[in-house]
């Protein structure tokens, strides 16, 4: 396990879980604003990424 | 979904014996507060990240007053509770700085123990009849 991509997708699946969770009261919601936060941070992840690759750092 | 408990406000030190609850064991405090929903997917979720983390070969910090982010990340690690006393008792954590995994490994067990502060801070907002 040392993907960077798999690495973050799984973080961004864990504070997903728990701020979806923590935001809102039902299963309902949780899931749809989860599924909106995961899919915020993999993308916002992957763009910054994409943003960064030619700079050299 | 609402709760039955929490739909009045908890006396002061009620609520504060929620907060070292939800601190000692990740969604206690919401299993108390009959939330027990919120409080099952925080057992789950937290305790996963913080064993993922360690898995990853990240590290428990030690207080070093002289090297202050190092503390930083120790009070960050701690937030966690019960999985911390544990992973210490064991001798977990002690980190691998050479593996590739590391740094990750440092931000779930670090983050993982700031969500536990968050969802304190959140049980003590709902025993104070503020949620």
């Amino acid at each position: 396990m040392t993907s960077h991509f798999g690495l973050m997708v799984i973080f961004a699946l864990f504070v997903s879980v728990v701020f979806a969770t923590l935001m809102r009261d039902e299963p309902r919601e949780q899931l749809t604003f989860g599924a909106r936060l995961f899919g915020g941070f993999v993308g916002a992840g992957t763009l910054i990424g994409w943003l960064l690759y030619p700079l050299p750092i | 979904m609402r709760a039955t408990t929490a739909d009045r406000a908890q006396p002061a030190a009620t609520a504060y014996l929620i907060c070292a609850a939800a601190w000692l064991l990740p969604g206690l405090g919401h299993f108390w507060l009959g939330r027990r929903q919120k409080g099952a997917t925080f057992l789950v979720a937290l305790t996963l990240m913080f064993t993922f983390g360690l898995w990853l070969e990240g590290a428990l910090f030690p207080f070093q007053v002289s090297q202050p982010l190092v503390a930083l990340g120790a009070l960050a690690d701690i937030g966690i509770g019960l999985p911390y006393i544990i992973a210490r008792t064991i001798g977990a954590g002690t980190g691998r700085v050479v593996a590739i995994t590391y740094e990750y490994g440092n931000t779930f067990v670090i983050v993982a123990g700031l969500l536990n502060m968050l969802i304190v801070l959140d049980a003590f907002d709902i025993a104070k009849g503020r949620k």
